[in-house]
């Protein structure tokens, strides 16, 4: 059983498999910037109180399964989503939308995938792959991060989808609910709503631990981290912000240049100059992080350490804040005609 | 960034496969470019299984010390805290904190042993004896 599907890489894996899901009602119309701007992928959270493999738990996204959930609300089309309490039912459901030739998205654990490398498998729970058919005891998988298309057998795909731990994601599937095709009118409309979600998500969000308050906070904080965890520790903490940061699946300054190319791509929708103007400062923003992780390395590979260079890397990061703070408010004025 | 300075270090991921990089051309439109990979996260990742392999190291001397049952070992290998160990075997947090001295971890029964063992996918005689084959 094989559904006539055809894989395509992106760079993020939510804002792939919401692509690749409404590719066939939207002509393609739907890229991955797209998808990923009309979603509000943007985001940034720095949770004091967890811990995530021992360092600090940063996050450049927002919660899994909320790009596509607010992609098809935004494009007003419905959305079926399901969770299991037992493998049997989950597997029986699985096939059942294969064999009504539906392609599916899974949210998925990584420790377990096979197909990655063991280097990258930790228990992060919030990856996404589409299941698009069976053959024998092999289930055909298109995992948006990957160059081809792959396999998992009954039993890995099994282990991956009831992976535990933190957003278990118990067995989780979801699919947009075929409503024809997805007009211009209607993304146009989405392009606004997921600008101004993000706007809100990044701007007026309460608490000083999210949103451009967070960058803020988190640069304030790491000036302190060499005094206060030792200059071992403090390399090991900044590794994992820069691993949250630009890993595969999660991304930090590569969704800024996701987020500059959904602007580029809104802006062949409504012509609004401002979109273009705003690109680009989410390209200088994506320099910065990236120009912030390559700081970050020299300490953590032991060629910086001084005071001054924690000072450098949290004013990259205080930096960073001014800009997208900059950004959003622009995006927030914008007159929509 | 610039289409042409998208990097291309080899990383382990970079063998199996490229990742997507959205980056400018000359027109400074955003087009997708591939990456084999990039020093800078090459590195976060040594550092971050350098801090395991040393916490797996110091978790098999408490064993071995006596000061931990086999359980920390591979819960150390296995990237597991208590919270996961517990989703994944059914026990509670207190029981497995219990489960972590050595004189109570001996007493266990074979069927409970079985519980660790299938969720650290190995044997019970290789979950006693802290061995690893696979991987």
């Amino acid at each position: 059983m094989k559904i006539d599907f055809q894989h395509l890489q992106s760079a993020h894996c939510e804002s792939g498999v919401t692509s690749s899901l409404l590719r066939q009602n939207s002509f393609s119309k739907i890229t991955e910037p797209l998808a990923f701007g009309i979603g509000a992928g943007l985001f940034f959270a720095y949770v004091p109180l967890i811990k995530i493999n021992n360092g600090p738990a940063i996050t450049f996204r927002t919660f899994p399964g909320l790009i596509f959930k607010r992609t098809c609300d935004a494009l007003g089309i419905p959305v079926i989503r399901k969770k299991f309490s037992s493998t049997e039912q989950a597997e029986a459901f699985l096939l059942k939308c294969l064999e009504e030739g539906t392609p599916v998205g899974c949210q998925v654990g990584v420790y377990y995938l096979s197909y990655f490398p063991k280097e990258y498998r930790f228990h992060f729970n919030a990856h996404n792959l589409i299941v698009y058919g069976k053959e024998d005891d092999n289930y055909l998988i298109s995992d948006p991060v990957m160059e081809n298309a792959t396999k998992l057998t009954s039993y890995e795909l099994e282990r991956v989808r009831f992976a535990k731990g933190a957003l278990a994601p118990r067995g989780q599937i979801y699919y947009p609910k075929n409503q024809g095709e997805i007009t211009d009118e209607q993304i146009k409309k989405a392009i606004v709503k997921g600008i101004k979600k993000n706007v809100s998500t990044m701007l007026h969000i309460p608490g000083w631990f999210a949103g451009v308050k967070g960058i803020k906070h988190t640069g304030n904080k790491i000036k302190k981290w060499r005094d206060k965890l030792g200059l071992q520790k403090a390399g090991l903490y900044l590794a994992q912000l820069v691993r949250m940061q630009e890993e595969i699946g999660t991304g930090g300054g590569g969704f800024r240049y996701i987020y500059a190319a959904f602007l580029q791509e809104a802006y062949a929708y409504l012509e609004q100059d401002e979109l273009m103007e705003v690109s680009s400062i989410f390209t200088q923003a994506g320099d910065l992080w990236r120009t912030s992780a390559v700081q970050a390395a020299g300490i953590y590979k032991g060629r910086l350490g001084s005071q001054e260079d924690f000072n450098l890397m949290g004013d990259y990061l205080l930096e960073i804040a001014e800009l997208e703070k900059t950004a959003f408010k622009a995006l927030n004025n914008i007159k929509w005609q | 960034m610039k289409k042409e300075h998208v990097p291309q270090d080899m990383s382990s991921l970079g063998k199996i496969t490229k990742e997507v990089q959205y980056a400018t051309d000359g027109s400074g439109k955003y087009v997708k470019e591939l990456s084999s990979g990039w020093d800078v996260k090459i590195n976060a990742l040594d550092v971050a299984w350098k801090d395991i392999e040393g916490r797996v190291a110091g978790a098999r001397q408490q064993v071995l010390d006596g000061a931990a049952s086999p359980l920390l070992f591979f819960m150390e290998y296995r990237l597991m805290d208590i919270g996961i160990l517990a989703d994944y075997t059914g026990f509670w947090k207190w029981q497995i904190k219990r489960h972590l001295k050595p004189d109570v971890f001996n007493r266990l029964s074979e069927k409970k042993l079985k519980k660790y063992a299938d969720t650290f996918n190995v044997s019970v005689e290789d979950l006693k004896n802290m061995t690893i084959h696979e991987d």
